[in-house]
């Protein structure tokens, strides 16, 4: 297993009540995410653990674009990998996000 | 004139023939031949060097006759030159492996491209072309003449009338080149019937035939599962539907075979039909009667179908929906590869499909290193139609996006590649140079196996959103595009950002959010079906799926 | 948003269901994943973890009675049980004991013992056997749902034939060896495991319904687990008796005992679901019957 660790600047939604989400799976081409209130309001806070190695620079653009498109400061996503693609990624992100804001 | 010269034979094809047929009349009663006596009439037909059509459509195969003509000795029958759609089975390779077959013109090896590939390095094999099915069909007439074809149908009668069937692919196209040109016509048949549901083929076309000890192999090819569609695969389908089908009012149409189109096919009686599309859109197809299509047809949103060929286990449904499909006075089936892609390449606005590959002018390829497919009928149905006079909405919506401001000529068809970013974590869609290129150099061919040329792309859906190349004024431009939907992968990750927004903002750029898709909503729940026992459920029962794809 | 009408219970994740099945709102989670207590035999294999390792418990409601809900995650390594996940299962059982809910809902979808875990496995899955005896000691009835993409297999599956009741779907399976084992072990002739149909009809969900070791067959349906649980919950329990919780429960095991016997000198012939349902008059229209009309059809034969 890779372990990256990513923390970017980003606005914040301070309408989000904090607490605590899980999002995904653990399986062939998944992921799961944990969305955990972080420290710092204007920044965010990744953790990766992932099974394919050798891809940090795609996790990087992926979740800089993530941290820009979204107000995701103050909080903290907790990352497990098993292989997924960029794409299931960005989604399953998008999609935390969006629990998150409970619509 | 010199009267030493020798007259010209103006017949001479005809009298081999005579020849021919006389060398195989012994192992034949009238026109039928006994299973065990194929080996000995192919012998004993078949000249070394002749062009040998044998029936290997996309599903449809030839099997016995393809056994028998790789059990035939090599010392007899050398050197043939195959003319043919498909090289799907083990025995057709065996064919070029024994020396008994040299030269092949075709479209598609799918399930035989590894071991084509290797034969093709080791010389033991010459490629003349590698073509598309209508290509080849016409060339049938021009070029490539099969003197002798060894065909596959459903059934004969004593005088050697043919039934087809359902499953009718390639074969009128091949007889009738092969018949009418002196050639020699083997049949083999699934059953012997005194009197045939109708007659597809003329006995006076055929030559002999035999009733093969098991039915041909047909290959359930255009059935998907739809438990394997993943929700990006619902996204994108929302996306195409909405941005596409729904934007140009696309009402004839073509799929290309994959889980992208089943995920549309699945969504148009209910994303479709929440954004009112019935009537409006995918009415009349080009295709073959896919099971994933069942639900849309139910829901009264496919009107009209007509099919290459058939599938395995959708026979019953389609007998019972003969408003929807081409069938004959018998109640079965009717369909024709010859005429449905003809209707595709000129009677259809649109064709969507996947591949494998895209490089940054937005050509597309199949092609992997060390292996050769061929293209199968994608070139025909995923290209501008030049040779298109009528007009319809789609047609002159996509001519006066690609021509701008200037006065419109002439309507452009939809090409649609539909693609994720990333086929695995090590494989990205989107790419500088395709292997294409490697492989033209590895297999000695004249041109890159490209399926569908950059040129004819108009729309490239990915998980990102939609490019619109009409609308893109160079080809800087339009590289550009295509990075601004290639994702993360490094073509992707290349893209001028600046340049990508501007593309957003004139709209040849979409993202989901554009179009107003929540990305939340795509999921599974949005398919009509989502296993193949819902599918049955959907058919009334109608729908009997093979065996591999049951689990009752 | 357009959906379908049904909400497939198969798809669901083991999150999803506990959602699905509990009254809105209702649901606690213990050991959540924010606790972070993941399988330290993974991650020594180098292997993915998951923050719950693929096992959701806690608390909540059905129908407005308290239940305790136990989870698997069959997609997280096939749902099988290691060290942490097969505590967390115990756990619950044993906090079950304690507080008396009027049930406890357990979600079996495993093919069994974690194999990367080894003893650690095996050993779990006899603390939840032994956890469950003293959840039905108290008087408090343990359902079982079986209809994930694993089923309930291995020691999952003898778990949840220890349950008061089996609600299970035509998809699901319930089993003991996996059939790619028994193929591997005995040949393709005693069982061919790429054969679905006939590993549907040996393990699946209409065919343990007609034999008797599943309770109530319903549709892949998230509110048809829902409302069966619930009736399972209120009903006259006659499974209670059945399995021996009533006073003179080693009268009902004997009653057991004595049926399985009976059943096993009549039927050791049969190799093949089909031949149950043609001893009942039932032909090959079985497999493609919606559960509601199999369910009529069982009704209609009952001696």
């Amino acid at each position: 297993m890779e372990t990256l660790h990513l923390d970017l600047p980003s606005l914040q939604d301070d309408t989000l009540l904090p607490r605590v989400l899980l999002h995904g799976v653990v399986s062939s081409g998944n992921l799961e995410v944990l969305v955990e209130p972080g420290r710092d309001a204007a920044r965010c806070i990744f953790e990766v653990q992932t099974a394919a190695h050798g891809f940090a620079e795609v996790w990087q653009a992926v979740l800089t674009d993530f941290a820009a498109r979204h107000p995701v400061g103050g909080l903290s996503f907790s990352i497990h990998d098993a292989g997924a693609t960029p794409a299931v990624v960005s989604l399953r992100l998008d999609q935390a996000f969006q629990s998150l804001r409970g619509s | 004139m010199n009267a030493s010269q020798p007259r010209r034979v103006w017949n001479h094809e005809a009298q081999r023939r005579q020849v021919r047929l006389l060398r195989g009349m012994p192992f034949a009663r009238d026109k039928e031949v006994a299973p065990g006596n194929v080996v000995s009439l192919l012998e004993a037909l078949l000249e070394p060097g002749d062009r040998v059509c044998l029936e290997g459509n996309n599903q449809k195969q030839a099997d016995f006759l393809s056994e028998s003509l790789a059990a035939c000795s090599p010392q007899r029958v050398h050197d043939l030159h195959l003319v043919q759609s498909v090289l799907a089975l083990p025995s057709h390779m065996e064919l070029f492996e024994r020396g008994i077959a040299r030269r092949l013109d075709f479209s598609f090896a799918g399930p035989q491209a590894h071991r084509l590939a290797r034969l093709v390095q080791s010389r033991s094999i010459e490629i003349g072309a590698i073509h598309t099915y209508l290509e080849l069909f016409g060339r049938y007439f021009i070029d490539l003449t099969p003197q002798v074809c060894l065909i596959a149908a459903q059934a004969a009668d004593a005088e050697g009338n043919l039934y087809l069937g359902p499953n009718t692919e390639d074969t009128p196209v091949i007889v009738e080149a092969t018949a009418f040109k002196s050639g020699i016509v083997i049949a083999q048949v699934n059953e012997r019937m005194a009197c045939l549901p109708r007659v597809d083929i003329p006995a006076g076309w055929v030559d002999f035939f035999v009733v093969a000890p098991t039915p041909n192999h047909i290959e359930p090819l255009f059935t998907r599962d739809p438990r394997h569609i993943t929700e990006i695969q619902v996204l994108m389908a929302m996306m195409a539907i909405k941005g596409i089908y729904a934007e140009y009012g696309v009402e004839r149409l073509n799929h290309g075979i994959g889980f992208d189109t089943a995920a549309i096919e699945l969504l148009l009686p209910t994303y479709g039909e929440s954004l009112g599309l019935k009537g409006k859109v995918a009415r009349h197809w080009a295709l073959n009667p896919h099971p994933t299509l069942i639900p849309a047809i139910e829901a009264g949103f496919v009107e009209r179908v007509h099919s290459f060929g058939s599938e395995v286990g959708m026979e019953a449904y389609v007998a019972a929906r003969p408003d929807v499909f081409f069938t004959g006075a018998d109640g079965s089936m009717r369909s024709n590869r010859a005429f449905c892609q003809t209707a595709g390449l000129y009677a259809c606005d649109m064709f969507i499909g996947s591949t494998l590959q895209m490089d940054l002018a937005g050509n597309s390829s199949t092609a992997t290193l060390g292996r050769i497919t061929g293209f199968g009928g994608a070139p025909n149905m995923g290209s501008d139609a030049r040779g298109r006079r009528h007009a319809s909405a789609a047609w002159l919506k996509a001519g006066r996006e690609r021509s701008g401001d200037g006065t419109l000529v002439r309507g452009q068809k939809l090409v649609v590649q539909t693609v994720e970013t990333w086929r695995e974590p090590n494989h990205p869609t989107f790419v500088e140079r395709l292997d294409a290129w490697q492989l033209m150099e590895d297999m000695g061919m004249d041109l890159p196996p490209i399926m569908i040329y950059g040129d004819d792309v108009s729309h490239v859906v990915t998980e990102e959103g939609i490019a619109n190349l009409l609308l893109c004024r160079s080809p800087e431009e339009r590289a550009q595009a295509i990075r601004g939907v290639a994702g993360y992968t490094p073509v992707g990750r290349a893209r001028d950002r600046a340049v990508v927004e501007n593309l957003r903002d004139r709209g040849v750029i979409r993202r989901p959010s554009d179009l107003g898709i929540d990305v939340r909503d795509a999921t599974r729940d949005l398919l009509a079906a989502r296993s193949i026992k819902d599918l049955v459920r959907a058919s009334g029962g109608l729908y009997q799926p093979p065996k591999q794809f049951r689990n009752w | 948003m357009m959906s379908t009408a049904l909400q497939s219970y198969r798809e669901a994740t083991a999150r999803q269901r506990v959602q699905g099945l509990l009254d809105a709102g209702s649901f606690t989670e213990w050991l959540g994943p924010a606790r972070r207590i993941t399988s330290p035999h993974l991650a020594a294999l180098d292997a993915p973890v998951s923050f719950d390792d693929g096992v959701v418990v806690g608390q909540g409601h059905l129908a407005a009675q308290a239940v305790v809900v136990i989870a698997q995650e069959g997609l997280f390594n096939g749902g099988a049980v290691g060290e942490v996940h097969g505590a967390k299962i115990r756990g619950a059982l044993l906090r079950a004991a304690r507080d008396r809910p009027q049930a406890v809902l357990l979600c079996v979808d495993s093919g069994g013992v974690r194999l990367h875990e080894a003893n650690a496995g095996l050993i779990a899955i006899s603390e939840i056997m032994r956890a469950l005896f003293a959840v039905q000691s108290a008087g408090i009835p343990v359902i079982a749902l079986v209809g994930g993409t694993c089923g309930a297999f291995g020691g999952m599956g003898i778990v949840a034939r220890l349950c008061n009741a089996i609600i299970i779907s035509e998809e699901g399976r319930l089993g003991l060896s996996g059939p790619e084992v028994i193929e591997t072990v005995k040949g393709v002739e005693e069982f061919d495991s790429r054969d679905r149909a006939l590993v549907w009809r040996i393990t699946g969900g209409k065919i343990r319904r007609t034999l008797g070791e599943a309770t109530v067959l319903v549709d892949d349906d998230m509110a048809a687990f829902r409302s069966a649980a619930a009736a399972e919950m209120f009903g006259d329990r006659p499974h209670l008796e059945r399995w021996g919780l009533s006073p003179d429960s080693l009268h009902g095991l004997q009653a057991a005992q004595r049926q399985l016997a009976a059943r096993a000198a009549l039927d050791g012939s049969i190799r093949d679901g089909q031949q149950v349902w043609n001893q009942l008059g039932l032909g090959e229209e079985v497999a493609l019957m919606s559960p509601a009309e199999f369910n009529l059809c069982l009704e209609a034969r009952k001696p």
